[in-house]
């Protein structure tokens, strides 16, 4: 090795704590880049071969009931490849050892088949014996969840009887990744489950023998999306078509698409901040190692050495820094990557999980590294290379101190000389002090990103589920009922309020904006389904008005006032013209509201509901729920709660592991900023501390003077963090808006005090280093030394 | 003014024509040199004398190819050909030093992060025809110390290992900045003579700043600085071996 690498490798290795706190912070933002990155190329790869390999359709539409002859019509639409007919019905289901509400979707599979579209991946048992009418294929998700296996039983009420259902076998389906009960928050994979029949038995049980309910199809190479939308939904509107939509609205596979999307947010967020920190450090760094070396330098021209030999050792040294950051960052983003993959298999029902971490990611992560890294130090090495020898030789000039500001507003006399030192020196280099506050704020406002999880999604539940909908069932009917079948749930014991609703499919549509969602009829005070405005005070719907969520009044740019056209998908299918009386608060789905008795009327029809809402005593929940499920018109029953805490026990170590890990990535901010600047007042006022040791001065006042500039600029940078924390959190949120959830923006106490704990904790860490230095101040030394 | 003699160009090393050298510091313009004439040559060992601020540290950088005059001209001869010293590039200068001086300075300037032997081996890998570090070490008598860092070393052993770095190279020039400055009596005439030992041995040409008069009496020619103008320069009839100086 050639002396002046050697040279760098032990100047390296003298500086290998400020050194080690800088690899972090490149660390961290190289793993979060090929962490989030890797992920999302595996998810994104496996998603589309599972897609692929299995047939999942492009578009699906869900009708009343037509003859199987239509489908030779659907065939014909222009741009039609595939298509696929199913029975699909909504089942309430009853386990045996499990007394809360447990519902399905019951699909029909071609007899002795695993499907032409959206095929089952069988992962245990057999096929469907056609012959046989109580066999079904169980969700291997549904059927772990209940420790259930082939040969076990389970009962559904399938037509109002209660049958005894044999299961064959688990399967996974690349319709259900993300198995989510309609309408539901989170998955839940004990009360929620998807299963399989053969088409024969399950017809026939449904009187469907001959038709079908719902459609699947793929598109040829060219055809085109929408035509084939609008010509379906056409050719289905007499068989009570709710309307088409395409791959990008199906429920598992939106929800996946947010995942992907939330990993490209996170692969250019983190790793834009932990660079622009570690280029900042590597800045005052490295000019602080050149002002040093100032001497060395021009010894080393002196005797020939080229500007460019001298840019390219303080590069190399920087490179070499960066390069250990990159080296480690890779493996820990790969690890990471691979741990996050193989989290999502689990989360998401996925039969395996194709790893992939590409090169061009590697390349770029190190390219982009190596050109902030290379940014952040350019200047300095500049000066290093430009420095005239001759003027090397000499000592640097006194630095040029001024008042401060507050010294020239004349408040001078309440401050010591030491204090004064403090001030001026952090007024001298405004922008070196500005760009410290800035990075410890970073590592401030990274830490609350971890803790603005936990808060956003409490406050949804508390929104959606104790402020808004309060029921504790909801039952829904197979047929809109008179309401007074109200009377038999209200007769039952335990049951404290009930309140029907009506509910029917609709498209929405203001200008040339639409949407396609629910419009539901509840009453004009309801208590179990209230309306709440953006400050979450409650709302009541008009005589004649609509109300809408927040969101979907946003995407349709519509206002109160302004007539929203609603086209009923069901039924005679009128359409209705109804002015927009405002919006609701709403972090989940997109929904429609009018009153009831006005939605009865307006379809012409008597006092009729579509299920109800219904409040339940706790202790007699369970006996409730059973008498419930078993009326004849009841066809499902849904319930909030278990589905909540069952989420909170599988999101509580989620979110401590991404608690942890934040605060991990801004406690190396934000030790690395102060840290590293600490070591470099150090450096740059050991003369002046210790001449101020000589006379007399003792180490604790020493350190008031180092250490009080940092601690001022520490203070100052916690509220600017708090500010930035608070930013990053609302871009997040912006972020994570889709149709199916918004994310409040809801930061708690808590979420400031550990940000700024951390913060707090690294200062503290850092002076403790530079204290245990102070100690070893040479006063003989560095006096006796030239300047 | 004393006149410089003419002699044969093939003898010269350096001819310095009238040069002047301005500082701006701050606001104020310093003048440093203020039109110096002079020539030094091959193989002698000359001592400039002089106050501090009396500019020959400015001069010493000049003829180093450090720094540029403000005005006049400096002229290098070689074998290999004549260099403008005060009209070269940045990069001209550069080679100039890289292949022809070695400095030495009065606080040593050893890289503090190499030992004794990496600190002249940093010099070497950019040379063309050069002595090894150990040979280098072996000249001033330090074979034993070649792997002590410059903190283990005392002041004239560092200094003797920057001399070593500086004829590692067998460089024509060698120029000493206050090269005993820094060091006692006893210390100071042991690194003296390993500068003797050089200029004879090697037939270096030798310029040595110091303000220590005695040290002048080792020297062929002696040149005094003051206030920027040369105000003395003559030769040394009796050159005296470094330990019969009277310190």
């Amino acid at each position: 090795m050639k002396a002046i690498d050697i040279k760098l490798w032990r100047e390296l290795w003298n500086m290998r704590l400020q050194a080690l706190a800088i690899v972090m912070v490149i660390v961290s933002g190289v793993a979060v880049f090929i962490m989030s990155l890797s992920t999302y190329d595996s998810l994104y790869e496996t998603r589309e071969t599972y897609y692929q390999e299995h047939q999942f359709a492009d578009i699906f539409t869900a009708l009343k009931r037509a003859p199987l002859s239509v489908k030779q019509h659907i065939q014909e639409i222009k741009g039609v490849d595939q298509v696929q007919t199913r029975v699909i019905s909504y089942i309430n289901l009853d386990i045996a050892g499990y007394d809360n509400p447990a519902s399905g979707h019951l699909i029909s599979l071609p007899d002795n088949s695993t499907g032409v579209l959206n095929q089952i991946l069988l992962r245990s048992g057999r096929l469907l014996d056609p012959n046989r009418d109580n066999e079904i294929i169980l969700s291997k998700e549904f059927a772990n969840a209940h420790n259930l296996m082939e040969g076990d039983n389970i009962k559904a009420i399938i037509n109002g009887r209660s049958k005894k259902l044999t299961i064959i076998g688990t399967a996974m389906s690349p319709e259900y990744i993300y198995q989510i009960a309609p309408g539901a928050m989170f998955p839940n994979h004990k009360s929620y489950g998807v299963m399989w029949m053969a088409r024969t038995p399950l017809a026939s049980a449904f009187d469907m023998q001959g038709a079908f309910n719902h459609v699947s199809l793929t598109l040829t190479k060219n055809g085109n999306k929408e035509d084939v939308i609008d010509q379906l939904d056409q050719l289905l509107k007499p068989y009570g078509g709710i309307g088409a939509y395409a791959r990008e609205k199906q429920v598992s596979n939106q929800f996946l698409t947010e995942e992907l999307k939330q990993l490209q947010n996170m692969a250019t967020l983190f790793p834009i901040i932990f660079l622009g920190v570690a280029a900042f450090l590597l800045n005052v760094v490295v000019s602080r190692l050149i002002a040093l070396e100032r001497e060395q330098i021009a010894t080393l021209k002196a005797f020939g050495y080229r500007n460019t030999d001298i840019a390219l050792h303080y590069s190399k040294l920087v490179l070499m820094i960066t390069a250990f950051g990159i080296l480690i960052g890779i493996g820990v983003g790969t690890w990471m990557g691979h741990a996050m993959s193989y989290l999502y298999m689990n989360i998401y029902s996925l039969p395996y999980m194709l790893y992939q971490l590409k090169p061009d990611i590697i390349a770029y992560a190190i390219l982009i590294t190596v050109t902030v890294a290379m940014a952040g130090t350019l200047y300095s090495v500049r000066q290093a290379a430009r420095l005239p020898p001759a003027q090397g030789m000499q000592p640097e000039q006194p630095v040029l101190y001024k008042q401060t500001l507050i010294e020239r507003l004349g408040l001078q006399a309440r401050f010591s000389q030491p204090s004064r030192m403090v001030l001026r020196h952090i007024e001298r280099r405004p922008l070196k002090s500005l760009l410290t506050i800035l990075g410890i704020s970073m590592a401030c406002g990274i830490m609350m990103v971890g803790g603005f999880q936990k808060g956003a999604i409490d406050e949804m539940i508390k929104v959606q589920y104790n402020m808004s909908q309060r029921e504790d069932f909801i039952a829904l009917y197979r047929e809109p009922t008179s309401q007074t079948s109200l009377y038999s749930l209200k007769g039952l014991q335990g049951i404290e309020y009930v309140e029907g609703f009506r509910q029917v499919k609709a498209k929405l549509s203001f200008k040339h904006r639409y949407y396609r969602t629910s419009l539901n009829g509840i009453e004009r005070n309801s208590q179990l389904s209230r309306l709440l405005d953006r400050n979450l005070k409650e709302i009541y719907l008009p005589e004649n008005g609509v109300i809408l969520t927040d969101y979907l009044a946003q995407k349709l740019h519509i206002k109160a006032g302004d007539m929203l056209t609603i086209e009923i998908l069901e039924g005679n299918r009128p359409t209705l013209n109804i002015p927009v009386a405002g919006t609701a608060k709403q972090y989940l789905g997109l929904n429609a509201y009018l009153q009831r008795s006005n939605l009865n009327q307006k379809l012409k029809e008597g006092d009729v509901v579509s299920g109800a809402y219904l409040k339940v005593d706790a202790l007699f929940q369970q006996s409730a729920y059973k008498e419930i499920k078993n009326m004849p018109q009841v066809i499902g029953v849904i319930e909030q709660e278990s589905s909540i805490s069952g989420f909170y026990d599988t999101m509580n170590d989620t979110i401590l592991f991404f608690t942890f890990i934040t605060t991990l990535l801004g406690g190396s901010i934000a030790f690395g900023v102060v840290y590293n600047s600490l070591r470099i007042a150090l450096s740059e006022r050991n003369r002046e501390l210790a001449s101020l040791r000589v006379l007399g001065f003792t180490r604790g006042e020493v350190a008031y003077i180092l250490l009080g500039e940092q601690g001022i600029l520490t203070l100052i940078a916690i509220p600017l963090g708090f500010v930035i924390g608070y930013g990053l959190c609302w871009y997040l949120s912006i972020n994570f808006e889709s149709d199916l959830y918004r994310v409040p923006l809801v930061l708690e106490t808590e979420v400031y005090a550990r940000a700024a704990l951390v913060v707090i904790v690294s200062f503290i860490l850092s002076a403790s280093i530079i204290w245990r230095n102070l100690a070893r101040l040479d006063m003989v030394a560095v006096l006796k030394s030239k300047e | 003014m004393p006149q410089t003699q003419f002699i044969d160009d093939a003898t010269r090393v350096f001819q310095v024509k009238n040069i002047t050298k301005t500082y701006q510091m701050g606001e104020v313009a310093v003048q440093a040199l203020r039109g110096i004439n002079l020539e030094l040559f091959r193989g002698e060992l000359t001592v400039l004398l002089g106050a501090s601020g009396s500019g020959k540290s400015t001069l010493l950088n000049i003829l180093g190819g450090l720094d540029t005059p403000t005005t006049g001209q400096v002229l290098y001869h070689s074998k290999k050909g004549d260099i403008d010293l005060s009209h070269a590039s940045e990069q001209e200068l550069t080679y100039y030093r890289r292949f022809n001086v070695g400095f030495v300075f009065q606080f040593y300037n050893l890289i503090p992060s190499l030992t004794a032997l990496e600190n002249i081996a940093v010099v070497t890998e950019i040379a063309e025809s050069h002595m090894t570090p150990e040979e280098a070490l072996e000249m001033v008598g330090l074979s034993e110390r070649l792997n002590h860092f410059p903190a283990q070393l005392s002041g004239g052993e560092q200094q003797r290992v920057a001399i070593a770095r500086a004829i590692a190279k067998k460089p024509d020039v060698l120029l000493c900045d206050e090269p005993t400055g820094a060091l006692d009596s006893t210390t100071g005439i042991r690194v003296l003579e390993a500068l003797q030992k050089i200029n004879r041995e090697l037939g270096t040409s030798t310029a040595i700043i110091t303000h220590n008069a005695s040290i002048a009496q080792m020297a062929n020619r002696i040149i005094h600085l003051a206030d920027g103008q040369i105000s003395q320069f003559y030769e040394n009839e009796q050159r005296l071996n470094p330990h019969d100086l009277s310190w």
